[in-house]
């Protein structure tokens, strides 16, 4: 068999599965968005009302929008968090550093949907906090403590997320040399001056790994909002996941989807041209 | 400026002594050394000798177990490395990545807060001290090795330490560039007139460049001296058989007469001038002989005899291998000229070692 | 002084953030033997009842089983196929390599809702109904770009020059294959597929949308949380699934350390 051969025999069948079963469910999305009704005839029917309907509906954008800003808020949340676990484990853990990582792992490891149910006993009515507090007299009667509302789906994800992004920023500081901290410590600076000039920016595609390891699928979370989101925690994947689970409006929900895939690029694009104004090096996918 | 610019007492460290390890390694130990303002110091040894922990306990980058480093007359166990007037090139250079050339260069100024306008001034001076004007706006892995090593000098020496630092800086470069650097280096040095101490495994570059050389070897320091100093006469057998090579002969000490000493070995004797300390008669010394020092002659010339066993011709010299009658081997080199070296002796025969008594070393055993 | 202070500092935070991590899953722990078909707080004293009722929950037992079913399916398949796209990717040179490579990573960035609706649209125009299979689709979709960048990733890592030797030793290509990339590429392929069976087990965005009749353990545990009552049971079999797969690791762990002086002795 010659090269070509070969090359056909590897690339041939994770090729067809990719244009099966992504590529071609994306046009057929996109071509969806633009027919009347989910079933029978009105499928077959083309119209672009769900695109004047989507124009129309201002509820829909804001709510895009405030999907954007809380998962920018809960993508910023966790690398704050994470990144002194990283450096931590990277820098400062010496012989303990594998147990320690394996202690930041092992919650990971339980089912996601029961780890918000948790968040849910933890801060609902009769949970934890409530109890707690009621106990030690500073309330008086059983009262939710942030349950059902946007800030305790930002709990829940950054929980969720937290040791997903300190890996690649733990990665990231791993493979810093330590000479050239010791080099700027030789030209004169002080331990967190060398730390802001020197490990901050080359932990920079660590950083960013883990800023869109939990941003790409926070903007089209749908699960978390709906268990601990309450009313006001609704995001824009609870409306696409709507259309199709109970409204049945599939053409709506195709062109709310494809309006995410944009929203989404559009935002990866634009976070990616900023950085390489700032001159960061990203290394990112 | 004169006076020391760099001063070791007693300078100890030790590694490990942490719960878990099971030894602790002494890399330096007790290490006395002066080192003169405007000199050009250089650390030999082999590696694992200590050489370059010497070195970061005077950068500051390690905490010595006992002893004190100053510099320029101040004890520096409570200054941390960065507020030291010191400057390192380190032994990849450590430049960094995410930094210009001239980024790296301003690094230093800038972290000392000076002023931008005199900044930039300062760093395009350091880039024409190294040759290097039109490189500032490229990223460090876009230089060559010979390059980066340039930047790396230009960044420590933008900040006019009083001593720079200078760990294996040319370890990393081809021979051609390695010895063409070291000459550069040499310029450099005395152009700027400050401090170098520098760390090499390369007896050959320590001789080349430095105005003297500190021996070492586990962790303790053998000579210092300058390098004809090391060279002729080395004060330890391990000094003679590091730097260049040496012959080293078991004799015997036989009598005196004069200032010579005769010394006896198997197969004969030989005069050796007498050396400072003084050794008693029938002692067993090792003599020390270096190739080039060594002359042959035709047999029955009295003086050493023995057998040329092998010939090898390596351009400039020929290399000749003497079997002495004790088994021992000796180099000898005899260079290429006219009648001398190549074809004058061939395999097995017998010629007489000659030495003169000033080129003979007694060791103490 | 900064050297005594930072690691405390640090490690306080860490402990903190520790705790945390754990407290959902101590309260989780503890509803599995709260005797009580209510998880509320104050906690009602203690019981085995919920271990005991493990045994009839057939439904749950069922969507487990499914589950670890499917999870090693779609693994396989999503393993076997990355890895065959990095090798091509890695070893060869093709006209159109950078769409390939744009087109498989691409599922990296796109939200798992969509992905979702996209699958269930295109089986509900090709009258594909939805099953097992379909949601297993959706999980090698999910899989493939992250095994491709893991063993992309262990290909660089190695230079082309040993398949040339092993070809030049007189191995044919995919004997070359078998006997010199796979063994060398084994970790990252096995990591790749251990990555891709732990997503696919926990995954269910995707699957929400892509399930039949026979359901994967997320789905059946969403459906439950509805029903406040049932909820200890599926608590107590994710308490009795998170040790176990604790233990799995310490294992491996375990294994992999006792392995070490082995090497440590070849390689002194």
């Amino acid at each position: 068999m010659n090269t070509r051969g070969r090359l056909w025999v590897l690339i041939g069948p994770p090729a067809i599965v990719l244009l099966a079963f992504f590529v071609l469910p994306m046009i057929n999305m996109g071509s969806f968005s633009l027919r009347q009704g989910s079933f029978g005839a009105a499928r077959q029917l083309w119209t672009i009302e769900h695109y004047r309907a989507f124009a129309a509906n201002e509820a829909f954008q804001r709510l895009l929008l405030r999907s954007t800003w809380l998962a920018l808020a809960t993508s910023l949340l966790t690398v704050i968090l994470a990144y002194p676990v990283a450096y931590h484990l990277a820098f400062k853990a010496g012989g303990r550093r594998m147990t320690l990582m394996m202690l930041l792992l092992v919650p990971a490891w339980t089912s996601f949907l029961l780890r918000i149910l948790a968040w849910k006993l933890i801060l609902g009515s009769e949970g934890l906090f409530s109890v707690a507090l009621q106990a030690l007299g500073l309330m008086q009667e059983p009262r939710p403590i942030l349950l059902y509302t946007p800030t305790a789906v930002v709990v829940a994800l950054v929980y969720s997320w937290l040791p997903f992004v300190a890996l690649p920023i733990f990665a990231a500081l791993q493979r810093i040399d330590v000479r050239l901290l010791e080099a700027a410590a030789d030209l004169g600076c002080p331990p967190w001056r060398a730390f802001v000039r020197v490990t901050l920016p080359l932990s920079v595609p660590g950083v960013a790994a883990g800023f869109f390891f939990v941003f790409i699928p926070t903007l089209g979370e749908w699960v978390t909002p709906a268990l601990v989101g309450g009313a006001d925690g609704v995001m824009y994947g609870n409306i696409i996941q709507d259309q199709f689970a109970r409204a049945l409006n599939w053409p709506m929900g195709s062109l709310m989807s494809l309006v995410m895939l944009a929203a989404m690029l559009g935002l990866l694009g634009l976070l990616v041209g900023l950085a390489r104004l700032l001159r960061l090096d990203l290394e990112v996918v | 400026m004169s006076g020391l610019a760099v001063e070791l007492v007693g300078l100890t460290k030790t590694f490990g002594g942490a719960k878990g390890d099971e030894v602790n390694v002494a890399a330096v130990r007790g290490v006395d050394l002066g080192i003169q303002a405007g000199e050009f110091f250089t650390l030999l040894g082999p590696s694992g000798c200590g050489k370059t922990t010497t070195l970061r306990l005077i950068a500051g980058f390690e905490t010595p177990t006992a002893g004190e480093v100053l510099i320029e007359g101040r004890p520096m166990s409570q200054v941390p490395a960065h507020r030291r007037p010191v400057n390192m090139v380190f032994q990849n250079y450590a430049l960094f990545p995410h930094l210009t050339v001239a980024e790296n260069v301003a690094f230093g100024p800038r972290v000392r807060g000076m002023a931008r306008a005199e900044r930039d001034r300062r760093v395009q001076e350091a880039l024409e001290l190294v040759r290097l004007p039109d490189v500032g706006r490229r990223k460090p892995a876009q230089l060559s090795g010979g390059q980066q090593q340039r930047v790396a000098l230009a960044r420590a020496l933008i900040n006019e330490p009083a001593v720079l630092l200078l760990d294996e800086p040319l370890g990393a470069l081809d021979l051609k560039l390695r010895k063409r650097m070291q000459v550069e280096l040499k310029h450099l040095q005395q152009e700027v007139g400050i401090t170098f101490v520098y760390v090499t495994h390369d007896q050959e570059e320590a001789l080349a460049m430095s105005d003297r050389i500190a021996v070492m070897n586990d962790g303790m320091v053998l000579q210092v001296g300058t390098p004809v100093e090391v060279y002729e006469r080395p004060a330890t057998r391990f000094v003679a058989d590091f730097i260049g090579e040496t012959n080293f002969l078991p004799a015997q000490v036989a009598l005196r007469e004069g200032d010579g000493l005769w010394l006896t070995l198997e197969g004969g004797r030989l005069l050796a001038r007498q050396p400072a300390e003084a050794l008693q008669q029938g002692q067993a010394v090792t003599l020390a002989l270096r190739p080039e020092k060594i002359d042959l002659a035709p047999s029955n010339a009295g003086g050493l005899g023995g057998v040329v066993q092998e010939v090898v011709y390596i351009g400039t010299d020929t290399r000749f291998v003497v079997r002495l009658a004790s088994g021992a081997q000796v180099v000898a080199r005899l260079q290429n000229i006219g009648e001398r070296g190549l074809g004058e002796f061939g395999v097995g025969d017998a010629v007489t070692l000659l030495c003169a008594p000033a080129d003979v070393h007694v060791l103490n055993n | 002084m900064q050297r005594q202070r930072w690691p405390s500092l640090g490690a306080l935070y860490y402990a903190l953030l520790a705790l945390f991590m754990y407290l959902p899953i101590v309260v989780l722990v503890v509803f599995a033997f709260n005797d009580s078909p209510l998880m509320v707080f104050p906690l009602k004293g203690f019981t085995l009842q919920w271990f005991r009722a493990l045994g009839q929950a057939t439904e749950m037992l069922k969507a487990l089983r499914n589950s670890l079913l499917l999870g090693i399916t779609s693994s396989l398949v999503a393993t076997l196929l990355g890895t065959m796209a990095a090798i091509a990717t890695m070893r060869y040179r093709f006209a159109l390599k950078g769409l390939f490579l744009a087109v498989a990573s691409m599922p990296l960035v796109i939200p798992y809702v969509v992905l979702g609706v996209a699958l269930l649209i295109l089986f509900s125009t090709v009258g594909v109904p939805l099953s097992l299979f379909t949601v297993g689709v959706g999980h090698v979709i999910i899989s493939v770009p992250y095994v491709m960048l893991i063993v992309a990733a262990r290909l660089a890592g190695f230079p082309a020059s040993l398949e040339e030797a092993a070809q030049d030793l007189g191995a044919s290509y995919w004997l070359t294959l078998w006997r010199v990339v796979l063994p060398i590429a084994a970790p990252a392929i096995m990591s790749a597929f251990l990555t891709s069976f732990t997503t696919s087990f926990d995954e269910f965005a995707v699957s929400f949308f892509l399930t039949g009749t026979d359901t994967t353990l997320p789905v059946y545990v969403y459906s439950q949380l509805r029903f406040p009552n049932r909820l200890p049971i599926v608590v107590t079999l994710s308490a009795i699934v998170m040790v176990c797969s604790v233990a799995l690791l310490l294992l491996a762990e375990w294994l992999r350390t006792r392995g070490e002086p082995a090497t440590r002795r070849v390689k002194q």
